[in-house]
C-alpha cells in the first residue's frame, strides 16, 4: 500500500509502497521480485536510512523464538521491539546488554544501526552481544552469520543500515540484574573541562552520559550535568521496592497528539535543565535509586515527543571524535553555541574502544543534539561536517538525513570494503534506501 | 487452564487473538494448513505467556478430514474460533471456476464442515463457545466482491441458525463482523482510518464479547449503522451504484 512515511525526525517524508510479512517465505518471494527495497522497523532512526521506494515493514515479523532463562539468551525474529523484550526478561532477572535512549526500536534496527548506550565504554555496542543472526540477502538466500561464521556478512550487517539484506532473526546475550532499579548519581559540572574530567573520574561506572547546556559562554562554556548509574542491588532498595525488586510500579504514558510550534520543545528542555541544575540539583552531587525506565528512557515517557519540533521536522546531529581530539569537540560545540540554531541541550558521552567495520562508535567523545529544519541549516551542517572530518571524526548514519557523500567516504575508514561486501550480498542493489543512494553506497 | 482452538491460526487476526487469550492464561491450539509454519508463533506464545501451545495441520477445504482432525486434538477446546477466510480475486472468480470454488469452499463450505463437528461435540457436552469471523461484505452483495460476500452471507446465516439451535444446550455462538482490519489480507487496499480496526482491537473485542455473551459483534460500532443504511437502499437504486 502506498503510504506517507517519515522517520523520527519527520524529515524527509516520502511516499512509499509498504509491505509487511509474517512468514519468511512471503518475504523471500517479495525480495526476489522487487528492487529499491529497504527493511524498516519502528521508524525510530532519525533520517532517511530506512526510507525507500518499497518498504519492508518488519513489525509483524515479531515472534520471540526462545528465551534461555538460565543462561540469559534471547532468540527473536527481528521485528520484535526492545520494550516487548524488557517486559519478558526484567521480571526474570535479565536486562538488555546494550540499549539506546528509546526502547521503541526493533532488534533488527538495533543491529542495522549497531546501537550504543550509556555503557558503551564498558560493554561496547549491540553487535558485541550477538551470538548469531539470519540475513535474507539479495539472492533470496537466508544466511546465518556471526563473528566466526560468514564474518564478512556479519560485520557489514552490524551498523550496515540494512544494505546487506533483511535481518530476520537475532540471537543475543543478556545482562543479569537483581533489581529493576538503577542507583543513579548526578554531578554538576561548571564547564566542559570539568565534565570531561568527571567522565574520567567516574569511568568505572557502567552507565554514564551528560546533558550539556549549549547556551553558556565564557567560564561556563559547556556547563553540564553528568549522570552515572549502576544496576541497584536489593540491599540498596527501599523496603517497599524490595518486596518486588524486579517489578516496576505501573505508570501512565503521556502523548503529544499533534505537532507543536517548533519553539515549544526548546522552551521545555530549557526549563527542565534549569530545574535540574538550579533546583533539584543544587548540591554538587545527588544520589538516588530510580526505576530503570526514567534512567534509560526519559523521553519515552512522552510518546511522539518528536512532534514538539513542528511539521517541518528536525535533524539530529551526532558525531564522534577521538579522545586526542578534544579540541575538535570544543571547536564544534563553540560553532553550535555561537550559531544558536541547535537544541538547547546536547548529550555528551565518552565511547570506549570498538573494533568494527562500519559501526559508528569509536573511542572518543560523541555529542548529539537536535536542529529544527530551517533555511540555511544544511549549509551550516555542511560546515560542521568539514570540522568533524578535519578532526578525524565521523557522523552517525542512524541520525543522518543530509550528509554529503564525500564526507561519508572520507570519514569512515572502511567505507570501500563495506561497499564491496554490500555488492556481494545485495546483488543488483535490490536493497537501497534514500541514504544509500545519497551516499553512493548502492549505485 | 481453559483451552482455545484457533482455526486458520496463521493470519494477522489469529496471531492477535492467540496473544490476547494466552495473556489471559488460556492454553492455545493453533491449526492451519501447514502446521510447521506455526512453530515460530507457538514458541512466541510460550516465551511471552508461559502457556501450553500445540500446532495442528488443518485444511479447511479438505472436508473429509475434519472429524478426524477434531478427534485428534490433545484436549477438547472450551472455545473454538473460526478465523480462516479467503478474500480471493473477484474478477478472476467471475472467469475461473477454480477461484470461485476456492472462495466459496474456504469461507463457507469448509467453515460449515468443521463447525458441524465442533457443534455436535459441544451440544453433547452442553458447554462450549463457538466464534465465527464473518464479514460485513456478507450483508449485501456488491459487484466488487460478491462471490466472497455471498460465501460470507451464507456463513453469517449459518452462525445465526447454529446460535438458535445450540442456545438450549448452553452453547454460545458469536458472529463477528470485523469491518476493515489492517492485516496482510488488506495491505494492498487503501482503507479509511476511522473505519479500520487493528488486529489487536479485534482480539480485545472478541475476548470481551465472549465474556458478555454477545451474539453479533461489530468491532467498530460505526459498521452496524453503515451496513444498516446500505441494507436500506432500495434494490432499484442499489443496482446502479458502483460500491
Amino acid at each position: 500500500m502506498q503510504k506517507r512515511l517519515a522517520n523520527w525526525g519527520n524529515y524527509p517524508a516520502i511516499t512509499s509502497d509498504e509491505n509487511a510479512f509474517t512468514q519468511e517465505e512471503q518475504l523471500r518471494k517479495y525480495v526476489v521480485a522487487n528492487t529499491h527495497m529497504i527493511a524498516r522497523g519502528n521508524g525510530r532512526c532519525y533520517g532517511d536510512a530506512s526510507l525507500g521506494a518499497h518498504s519492508i515493514s518488519m513489525l509483524k515479523y515479531d515472534k520471540m523464538l526462545a528465551f534461555d532463562i538460565e543462561k540469559g539468551i534471547m532468540d527473536v525474529q527481528a521485528g520484535v521491539t526492545l520494550d516487548q523484550i524488557l517486559d519478558i526478561i526484567v521480571p526474570k532477572g535479565w536486562f538488555l546488554p546494550v540499549t539506546p535512549g528509546t526502547k521503541y526500536i526493533t532488534v533488527g534496527g538495533a543491529v542495522a544501526s549497531d546501537v550504543h548506550g550509556k555503557n558503551h565504554h564498558v560493554d561496547g555496542a549491540f553487535s558485541g552481544h550477538i551470538i548469531d543472526m539470519d540475513v535474507l540477502t539479495g539472492s533470496g538466500e537466508t544466511i546465518c552469520c556471526s563473528a566466526s561464521q560468514h564474518p564478512d556478512l556479519f560485520w557489514a550487517t552490524c551498523g550496515g543500515m540494512g544494505l546487506t539484506g533483511v535481518i530476520t532473526r537475532v540471537k543475543f546475550g543478556l545482562k543479569q540484574i537483581s533489581t529493576a532499579y538503577i542507583r543513579q548519581t548526578q554531578l554538576k559540572a561548571k564547564n566542559l573541562e570539568e565534565v570531561i574530567r568527571l567522565f574520567e573520574e567516574y569511568k568505572h561506572y557502567t552507565y554514564s552520559m551528560a546533558w550539556i547546556d549549549c547556551l553558556q559562554k565564557g567560564d561556563s562554556f559547556g556547563r553540564s550535568i553528568l549522570i552515572v548509574g549502576e544496576h541497584a542491588t536489593p540491599e540498596e532498595l527501599s523496603a517497599a521496592q524490595r518486596k518486588a525488586p524486579l517489578t516496576l510500579p505501573a505508570k501512565r504514558k503521556l502523548t503529544l497528539p499533534f505537532n507543536l510550534p517548533s519553539f515549544v520543545l526548546n522552551t521545555f528542555t530549557v526549563k527542565a535543565f534549569n530545574w535540574l541544575y538550579y533546583g533539584k540539583n543544587y548540591k554538587r552531587e545527588m544520589h538516588k535509586v530510580i526505576p530503570y525506565e526514567p534512567f534509560f528512557y526519559p523521553l519515552d515517557a512522552i510518546l511522539h515527543w518528536n512532534r514538539g519540533y513542528g511539521k517541518a521536522g528536525f535533524v539530529q546531529y551526532q558525531f564522534v571524535v577521538s579522545l586526542e581530539q578534544k579540541d575538535g569537540l570544543i571547536a564544534i560545540l563553540k560553532r553550535i553555541s555561537d550559531k544558536g540554531w541547535g537544541s538547547f541541550l546536547a548529550v555528551l558521552k565518552v565511547f570506549g574502544k570498538q573494533e568494527s567495520l562500519i559501526s559508528f562508535p569509536m573511542e572518543g567523545y560523541t555529542l548529539a543534539l537536535d536542529f529544527p529544519i530551517r533555511k540555511g541549516l544544511f549549509e551550516f551542517l555542511d560546515e560542521l561536517d568539514e570540522i568533524v572530518l578535519q578532526y578525524g571524526g565521523r557522523l552517525y548514519l542512524s541520525k543522518d538525513a543530509r550528509m554529503k557523500r564525500e564526507i561519508f567516504w572520507n570519514s569512515y575508514p572502511n567505507a570501500g570494503r563495506f561497499a564491496d561486501i554490500v555488492k556481494q550480498y545485495n546483488s543488483n542493489a535490490r536493497f537501497e534506501s534514500l541514504q544509500s543512494e545519497r551516499l553512493s553506497l548502492t549505485k | 487452564m481453559p483451552t482455545i482452538l484457533l482455526l486458520g491460526a496463521g493470519s494477522d487476526m489469529a496471531i492477535a487473538i492467540a496473544r490476547k487469550f494466552a495473556a489471559e492464561k488460556y492454553n492455545i491450539q493453533l491449526a492451519a494448513r501447514a502446521a510447521d509454519t506455526l512453530i515460530p508463533q507457538q514458541q512466541d506464545l510460550q516465551v511471552r505467556y508461559g502457556v501450553t501451545v500445540t500446532t495442528h495441520a488443518f485444511d479447511a477445504t479438505n472436508f473429509t478430514s475434519h472429524a478426524a482432525f477434531y478427534a485428534g486434538l490433545p484436549a477438547t477446546p472450551d472455545i473454538t474460533i473460526c478465523v480462516f477466510g479467503y478474500l480471493g480475486d473477484q474478477e478472476k472468480a467471475q472467469q475461473q471456476w477454480d477461484e470461485a470454488v476456492n472462495i466459496i469452499n474456504t469461507n463457507y463450505t469448509g467453515a460449515v464442515s468443521i463447525l458441524n463437528v465442533v457443534a455436535n461435540s459441544y451440544a453433547d457436552r452442553k458447554q462450549g463457545v463457538i466464534v465465527g469471523i464473518s464479514s460485513v461484505a456478507g450483508e449485501r452483495g456488491r459487484q466488487s466482491n460478491y462471490i466472497y460476500g455471498s460465501a460470507k452471507a451464507g456463513f453469517t446465516a449459518y452462525l445465526s441458525g447454529l446460535r438458535n439451535r445450540l442456545f438450549r444446550s448452553g452453547v454460545h455462538v458469536m458472529s463477528v463482523q470485523p469491518g476493515f482490519v489492517n492485516t496482510r489480507m488488506t495491505q494492498h487496499l487503501t482503507l479509511p482510518p476511522l473505519l479500520t480496526a487493528q488486529p489487536e482491537a479485534v482480539a480485545q473485542a472478541i475476548f470481551k464479547g465472549i465474556e458478555k455473551k454477545k451474539n453479533v459483534l461489530y468491532v467498530k460500532w460505526h459498521w452496524r449503522y453503515i451496513m444498516l443504511i446500505i441494507k436500506l437502499i432500495p434494490e432499484s437504486i442499489f443496482k446502479k451504484l458502483s460500491l
